[in-house]
């Protein structure tokens, strides 16, 4: 028998969003309601602890917050708070602490979940609070994250010291001698920063270095007389102001700097050195890239690969964005790529000709995450001949994929890598393959060889994958036959919507239900965005710079680029933090997920997410008049 | 009484009734336990007057609940015909009619689903007195057979306070100690107000002062055995 509980049902009925739910799901409520007490000042919900109700505030008061303390919300009687918490992996998102002596109804997340399933407006109401869900998620996710939201000229605690072009080597090296440093600024008052008439210093035009003084003037028996400006490297990395700490870190990792030059509008302001980082965040990933160089031996560094998951979790744990956690992933796949390739040129011996040493596919893209396989390539000299140089490459590479895959970066099932010599090639013969894909396309090859169109530079002559990116670019920009080949591809691979545009479930290797979220959402995502990309000519690797690329050259209509940012954004999160969660429980992650693991809002996000693919793929469709019809499936 | 366990199991022994054997068999904590671990059951009885030798109980409300929760979902509510007709004036305060009453069974009918609900938790009432005598009472009256369990009175625990509160000098100058009735008691924690005397309601009441009055006045892990009584 059960009782009637007849007043509580009278309270739920005076608040919405129970006031338009039916007398017995009212009773129903009411049953599985559990009563809990705070007194004044108490937590009631801490950051990142599980939660498994919705909160009902009966009697009293409570103040929700942001992850960094700051006021969220504040709520009084028939107010409901914990639903964000809910709807994202039941971790709580915004803690939440008593006002006043409280009493609190908590309704358990499985009915929660089902009432969202059975009552439209019900759900509605916990949607509704941002205008999009998908938007307000992510947003929210950003607010709580330091690395994500400083920007770096938070963090200048140096002057950038500067001097002209015209001024000497002399000047230059007591200018440096008396600052204590080993690298100066270089401007050119000629080129006059145009949004700031009164700046005469100009713009930064290069860099000089200790070891520019060195090779450039000394070695050459140059005068001391010698401007700057001819002995000066123009290569140099510079950083906006208005970039993010975590982009300014991965800036200094790739290029494997400890100063950064920061610049507003190309106007040096400052300069930020790694260990301000370091002190602004001891991140784990920062850490783990460090001591990768650190290793002595093979050996070593396999057994410093085992961390890597465990830095994958905390990474997800500590609210990091999809770009971040890819980028420092890719961050850290490049580094063990990089000290693979240190130790096999010390065991075989200086490299008989320059050459370079490629990163395909998500590596590239800075979209790795902890399940991936190699795609690596190499670009050899010009004058490399097979008799004289073959075996040395043919060394490198089985030293360095052998250790990738001992270090957990599986070999490559469709043999891209720099082991097989047919991905071994001379700058020119790269070119001419490239040409050959752009100017004759055949669906066929192009269906393998999209992974090539993400490429980046690891190791050695990375100026020739810079130059490689930038022939793809003008090839492809406008080159309608190619994209419209391109663009087939895109399409061979649709999100799991169908039935009316239901939610369709795949079986999975066991024959359970699933849903894989690379091969039915980010690799469409990501393949879709490319064909934009090269339309427009874009450098970029990155799908969301890509995406920015694409945005300003106004090819999509209005909101479609944010549309899909924020697809990928969410499809690549679900997919990180169930990794993450299969990582914890000690299985063996991977791309799949169980719908039934999925909390109802997942489900709605994701449904929604995929919808925007689907539509992307409708748009390219018509943008470069490809059908699928006669083509590949 | 400390050792409520001994006690059960002697009980036990010396139980006829089938039901008051499992009631015991059931076992009770023991006085040490943290009141964080005890499994604790609200009780309110609505009567038709204060005397348990002439009056009788014609509701029973009781729900179950920890120091954390109080679980709904188990909440139980029944009418008992009294062995008396009853009279007009308590049928004013319990809201209840002549004709669900006559309908409603006898006690000795709902004895086992009530005994069940009970076993193995410390039963938490307002004013012990009502419901232990008039438990016993309708006990020996049916089955000829006493109960004994350990109580924590929410009244009791409140006039522990307020006498705390009021201290030497205000008890030597004889100020006023302030209302126990249940309504007055809530207010002071400031938990809403619910119409009185009805069975459920008032058990709801009583569990949910008892939370209050333990965040209030209790260390985290106070044992049992300075609760009950």
């Amino acid at each position: 028998m059960q009782a009637e509980l007849q007043d509580i049902v009278y309270f739920y009925q005076r608040f919405p969003p129970f006031d338009d739910l039916p007398e017995e799901a009212l009773a129903e409520l009411a049953q599985a309601t559990e009563i809990s007490y705070y007194r004044s000042g108490q937590d009631i919900l801490r950051y990142g602890d599980p939660i498994q109700d919705l909160y009902i505030i009966r009697s009293g008061a409570v103040e929700t917050y942001r992850r960094n303390g700051e006021l969220y919300n504040r709520l009084a009687e028939g107010d409901v708070f914990g639903q964000m918490g809910l709807m994202m992996n039941r971790r709580v998102r915004f803690p939440a602490r008593t006002m006043e002596d409280s009493l609190l109804y908590c309704i358990p997340a499985d009915l929660y979940a089902n009432f969202c399933d059975r009552f439209e407006d019900f759900a509605d109401f916990f949607e509704a609070e941002g205008s999009s869900l998908l938007r307000h998620t992510l947003s929210s996710q950003a607010d709580n994250n330091d690395l994500t939201t400083v920007k770096i000229n938070a963090l200048i605690q140096r002057e950038a010291i500067t001097l002209e072009r015209q001024a000497s080597v002399t000047q230059a090296a007591k200018l440096m001698t008396d600052q204590q440093i080993s690298s100066i600024l270089v401007t050119d008052p000629d080129q006059p920063i145009s949004s700031d008439p009164n700046d005469d210093d100009g713009q930064v035009v290069g860099i000089l270095t200790d070891r520019d003084l060195r090779m450039r003037v000394l070695a050459e028996e140059r005068p001391g007389s010698t401007p700057v400006g001819d002995v000066m490297s123009t290569d140099m990395v510079l950083i906006d102001d208005n970039a993010y700490v975590f982009e300014a870190m991965l800036t200094m990792l790739r290029h494997n700097l400890h100063h950064l030059p920061v610049v507003h509008r190309r106007r040096p302001i400052g300069v930020i050195a790694m260990s301000d980082i370091v002190q602004h965040e001891s991140q784990s990933s920062l850490l783990l890239v460090r001591s990768i160089f650190a290793q002595q031996s093979l050996e070593e560094l396999t057994q410093l690969a085992k961390q890597l998951p465990a830095v994958f979790v905390r990474m997800v744990k500590e609210d990091a964005n999809s770009h971040m956690i890819g980028s420092a992933m890719a961050v850290i796949g490049r580094s063990f790529k990089q000290k693979l390739l240190e130790m096999a040129e010390a065991e075989l011996g200086p490299p008989p000709l320059p050459y370079c040493f490629l990163a395909l596919g998500s590596m590239a893209r800075d979209e790795q995450l902890i399940v991936t396989d190699q795609d690596n390539a190499i670009i050899l000299d010009d004058r490399y001949n097979p008799e004289e140089h073959g075996e040395y490459f043919e060394k490198l590479s089985h030293f360095v994929c052998d250790g990738l895959n001992a270090c957990g970066y599986r070999y490559c099932d469709g043999d891209i890598m720099a082991t097989n010599p047919e991905w071994r090639l001379t700058l020119s013969q790269w070119k001419e393959r490239f040409g050959g894909w752009i100017e004759e396309p055949s669906p066929q090859a192009l269906l393998h060889s999209s992974i090539f169109f993400d490429l980046d530079g690891v190791w050695g002559r990375t100026k020739w994958a810079r130059d490689l990116q930038s022939f793809i670019a003008q090839q492809s920009r406008n080159n309608s036959r190619f994209l419209n080949y391109l663009a087939r591809n895109a399409l061979s691979r649709t999100p799991p919507l169908g039935f009316f545009k239901g939610f369709v479930m795949e079986q999975d290797g066991q024959h359970r239900p699933s849903i894989n979220l690379k091969r039915r959402g980010t690799a469409p995502l990501s393949d879709v965005i490319r064909v934009h990309a090269l339309a427009v000519g874009s450098r970029s690797q990155n799908s969301f710079e890509r995406l920015e690329d694409v945005i300003r050259a106004k090819i999509l209509p209005p909101e479609k680029g944010q549309d899909l940012s924020d697809a990928l954004e969410y499809i690549a999160m679900v997919r990180i933090r169930y990794q993450a969660a299969d990582i914890e429980r000690g299985e063996e992650p991977d791309n799949n997920i169980e719908p039934e693991l999925l909390s109802t809002f997942e489900r709605r996000n994701l449904k929604e997410a995929f919808q925007v693919l689907d539509r992307a793929q409708a748009f390219l469709k018509f943008r470069y008049h490809s059908s699928t019809k006669g083509g590949i499936r | 009484m400390s050792d409520w366990p001994e006690r059960f199991q002697q009980l036990e022994t010396a139980a006829f009734d089938i039901r008051l054997q499992r009631y015991y068999g059931a076992g009770m904590v023991s006085a040490d336990t943290p009141i964080g671990e005890t499994p604790l059951v609200a009780l309110d009885f609505e009567t038709t007057g204060l005397d348990a030798s002439q009056d009788a109980i014609v509701s029973i409300g009781l729900v179950p609940f920890s120091r954390q929760r109080v679980f709904l979902r188990e909440a139980n509510e029944w009418l008992v015909k009294p062995e008396q007709p009853l009279e007009e004036e308590s049928v004013v305060i319990h809201g209840i009619t002549h004709s669900k009453i006559r309908a409603a069974p006898d006690l000795e009918l709902i004895l086992e689903p009530v005994l069940e609900a009970l076993a193995g938790k410390v039963v938490v009432v307002h004013h012990r007195a009502i419901e232990r005598s008039f438990f016993s009472q309708a006990l020996l009256s049916r089955i000829q057979e006493d109960i004994q369990f350990p109580v924590i009175d929410t009244m009791e625990l409140e006039y522990r306070a307020l006498r705390q509160r009021q201290g030497l000098i205000g008890r030597l100058l004889r100020r006023p100690l302030g209302s126990l009735r249940l309504g007055d008691c809530r207010q002071r924690y400031s938990l809403p107000y619910y119409p009185p005397h009805r069975a459920l309601s008032d058990a709801i009441a009583t569990a949910e002062l008892l939370l209050a009055q333990l965040s209030y006045q209790y260390r985290e892990d106070v044992p049992v055995g300075e609760l009950w009584l």
